[in-house]
C-alpha cells in the first residue's frame, strides 16, 4: 500500500487531467448538444490551438505576460476557424443524413493535421511555462508543479462561467432552447442558423483554449489531436453526450483512471477505460447525468 | 446470363489476367485491391444495405488476421484450418459485440461499435505474450503451395470472387431486401412483424464473417501483423472508400477501393500529405458526389436516357 500522501499527489495528476478532459469535451459535448454533430475535428482544433500557442509565443516574446496573451490569441484565432468552417461548409450538410457530417469532420482531421505538418513540422514543439507559475509547490513532502495547481483551479472556473451563462442569461436560454427544438425557437423569430455558429465557434474556443493552455505541459506534436478526440469521446459518452454536469463528471472519472489504472494495473488501464466506455454505452447510452433523448 | 453478368464475368478473366503480366506491381496492387475490397464490400452490408454505421469493422478485420496468424504461428494449424476458423471467431465476434451494439441507434450505435473496436485494439497492443504488442506478428509463411505472388493472387481471387457471390446472393435474396426496408423505415418494418433487431444482428455477423475473411488473407499477405489495422482511424479509411465507390450500389465499395488504393500508391510515390488529399477528395465526395462512383454514373445514365 503506497502512502497516502502519494495518493493524494497522484489524483491531484488525474485532477489536472481531468480538468484539460473538461475544457475539450465540454466543447465537444456543447457542440453536440445543440447542433447534433458529433464532431471528430474537435481534437484538431485542440493541436491548432496548441502549435498557434506555440507560434504566439514566439511572435510576443518580449512583451511582458507573453504567455497569456498568446493563449488568448491562440483560441480566439481557433474559435474564428472553426466559424468559417461551420459558416461556409458544415452548415450545408445539415439536412443530410448523420454519416454525412461524420465523415466530413474527419475530412478535416485529416486536412488539418497535414496542415499542421506542412506548417510547423513533425518535430516536437514546446512552450516554457509563465513565469509567475514557473516552479513547484510542497504538498505532504512531495513537490506539485504550479501551473497544475492552477489548472486545477481554472476548469472548475470555467465550468461555473459557463453555467452561470447558460443558466442565467438571456443567451444561454436560447441556446438551451436550441438543444429540446430548434424548429420551435426558429419558427419563434431566433436566428438558428447564426446560433449555430455562435454555439460552434464557443466549441471550438473551448478546443482551442484546451490546447494553449497544454502547452506548456505536453509535448505539441503531430497526433496530438487523435489521441485526445477519443478521450473527449469516451468523457461525453460517459457523463451524457450534452450533458453539462455530465462532461465535468465524466472528465473527473476518466482523470482518476488513468491516474490511479497505471499504478494499480498498468497493462490493462487503457483496456478498463473502453470497457467503461461500453458498459455505459449498454446500460444507460445517454450517459451517466444525460437524459434519454425523446425522439 | 443476365447482360450485368456477362460483364462481371469479363471483368474477372481480365483480373485473372493480371499476373500474367509478370509485373510484381499490379500483382501486388491486384491482391491488395481485392482483399481491401471485400472488407469494404462487407462493411457495406451493414452500411448501404441495413444502414447501420459501422465505425469499429477494424475489428472483426483485426480478429480474422490475427486469430488466422496466431493459429498458424502458436498452434502449428495449417493454413486452410485456420483460415476457415478465424471467418468463424470474426463472426462469433460480431455476434458477441452485435448483441450490444443493435440496442443502440444512430450515433449511439456507432459510438459503441467505435468502443468495442478500440477495445480489441487495446488488448492486441498490450497482449505482448499473445499478439507481440505494439510490434506485432512478424514473420507469417505463406503456406508452400500459395507461395508465390502469382499464386497466391489467385487463391485471393477464388477466395473474393466465391465471397462476392455469396454477398450478392445475400443482399438480393428476401433476407437481402427485408434489411433495406429495415434501412428505409425500421419502425414501419417492425409494424409489420419483423423482427428488426434480429434482421440487424444477422447483417452484423455476416459482414463480420467476411472482413474476417479479408482480415485473414491480409495477414498473409503482407507476412506481419500490427495492432494498426485495429484502429479506428482504418476502419474510418474502409467507411471513405466505400462511400467514394458509392454505398447504394453492391461494387460501388469494390470501385472505391480499387480508386483510392491505386491513387495511394501513385501519390504516395511524389509526397507524403497523402491525408490532405484523402481528406480533400473526401470532401469534395460529400458535397458534390454523396453517391460516389457509382451514383454518379448512375445518375449520368439516367440523365443521358432523359436526353433521348
Amino acid at each position: 500500500m503506497p502512502e497516502p500522501s502519494f495518493l493524494i499527489i497522484q489524483s491531484l495528476n488525474g485532477l489536472t487531467l481531468a480538468m484539460f478532459l473538461f475544457l475539450i469535451a465540454s466543447g465537444l459535448s456543447l457542440i453536440f448538444g445543440i447542433l447534433r454533430v458529433l464532431n471528430f475535428a474537435h481534437g484538431s482544433f485542440y493541436m491548432v490551438g496548441a502549435y498557434l500557442t506555440y507560434q504566439f509565443v514566439s511572435l510576443f516574446i518580449n512583451a511582458p505576460g507573453y504567455f497569456w496573451w498568446a493563449v488568448i490569441f491562440a483560441s480566439c484565432t481557433v474559435a474564428l476557424l472553426g466559424g468559417i468552417i461551420e459558416r461556409l461548409l458544415l452548415s450545408r450538410l445539415y439536412l443530410r443524413e448523420e454519416l454525412n457530417q461524420l465523415l466530413f469532420t474527419y475530412a478535416l482531421v485529416l486536412i488539418l493535421s497535414d496542415f499542421a505538418r506542412i506548417l510547423w513540422g513533425t518535430e516536437q514543439l514546446s512552450v516554457s511555462r509563465p513565469a509567475v507559475l514557473k516552479g513547484a509547490v510542497d504538498i505532504f513532502g512531495h513537490l506539485f508543479p504550479k501551473y497544475n495547481i492552477f489548472i486545477i483551479f481554472l476548469g472548475p472556473a470555467i465550468a461555473l462561467l459557463f453555467w452561470m451563462i447558460l443558466n442565467k442569461t438571456r443567451w444561454g436560454r436560447i441556446i438551451r432552447a436550441a438543444s429540446l427544438d430548434r424548429e420551435m425557437l426558429g419558427s419563434l423569430g431566433v436566428n438558428v442558423n447564426r446560433l449555430f455558429t455562435v454555439v460552434f465557434m464557443i466549441g471550438s474556443w473551448l478546443a482551442g483554449l484546451g490546447g494553449a493552455l497544454v502547452s506548456p505541459i505536453a509535448a505539441i506534436v503531430p497526433g496530438m489531436d487523435v489521441e485526445i478526440i477519443i478521450d473527449a469521446f469516451i468523457v461525453v459518452v460517459i457523463g451524457g453526450l450534452g450533458s453539462f454536469w455530465g462532461t465535468l463528471l465524466g472528465s473527473v472519472i476518466l482523470g482518476q483512471v488513468v491516474s490511479f489504472g497505471i499504478l494499480v494495473f498498468p497493462r490493462l488501464s487503457m483496456v478498463f477505460i473502453y470497457v467503461l466506455m461500453a458498459i455505459v454505452l449498454i446500460l444507460r447510452p445517454w450517459g451517466l447525468l444525460g437524459k434519454p433523448s425523446q425522439r | 446470363m443476365s447482360r450485368q453478368n456477362w460483364l462481371l464475368l469479363l471483368i474477372t478473366l481480365l483480373v485473372a489476367g493480371i499476373p500474367l503480366t509478370e509485373s510484381r506491381f499490379y500483382i501486388f496492387l491486384g491482391t491488395d485491391i481485392l482483399i481491401m475490397g471485400l472488407f469494404a464490400v462487407s462493411l457495406n452490408l451493414l452500411l448501404g444495405y441495413t444502414g447501420l454505421v459501422s465505425f469499429g469493422q477494424g475489428a472483426y478485420f483485426g480478429v480474422g488476421a490475427y486469430t488466422c496468424a496466431l493459429l498458424m504461428k502458436k498452434a502449428g494449424l495449417a493454413f486452410p484450418a485456420a483460415f476457415l476458423v478465424s471467418a468463424f471467431a470474426g463472426a462469433l465476434a460480431a455476434l458477441i459485440i452485435g448483441v450490444f451494439c443493435i440496442r443502440l441507434t444512430k450515433i449511439y450505435f456507432a459510438m459503441l461499435t467505435l468502443a468495442f473496436s478500440q477495445i480489441i485494439w487495446a488488448i492486441a497492443f498490450k497482449w505482448n505474450s499473445l499478439t507481440g504488442g505494439d510490434n506485432g506478428i512478424i514473420g507469417i509463411a505463406f503456406p508452400p503451395y500459395l507461395d508465390s505472388g502469382a499464386r497466391f493472387f489467385y487463391f485471393t481471387l477464388a477466395v473474393v470472387v466465391l465471397s462476392l457471390y455469396v454477398l450478392r446472393k445475400v443482399v438480393n435474396s428476401p433476407f437481402g431486401r427485408m434489411l433495406t426496408t429495415i434501412r428505409e423505415n425500421p419502425e414501419r418494418t417492425e409494424f409489420i412483424g419483423i423482427n428488426v433487431k434480429l434482421f440487424q444482428l444477422m447483417s452484423f455477423m455476416i459482414s463480420g464473417f467476411f472482413s474476417a475473411i479479408a482480415g485473414a488473407l491480409f495477414g498473409i499477405f503482407n507476412h506481419s501483423i500490427f495492432p494498426d489495422i485495429l484502429s479506428w482511424p482504418q476502419s474510418a479509411e474502409v467507411l471513405i472508400m466505400t462511400l467514394l465507390g458509392g454505398m447504394y450500389n453492391f461494387f460501388g465499395p469494390f470501385v472505391g477501393t480499387a480508386v483510392m488504393l491505386y491513387l495511394r500508391l501513385q501519390v504516395t510515390s511524389y509526397t507524403q500529405y497523402w491525408p490532405l488529399i484523402m481528406g480533400t477528395i473526401l470532401s469534395v465526395l460529400l458535397f458534390f458526389f454523396p453517391g460516389g462512383i457509382m451514383g454518379f454514373l448512375q445518375d449520368l445514365r439516367v440523365f443521358s436516357r432523359g436526353k433521348k
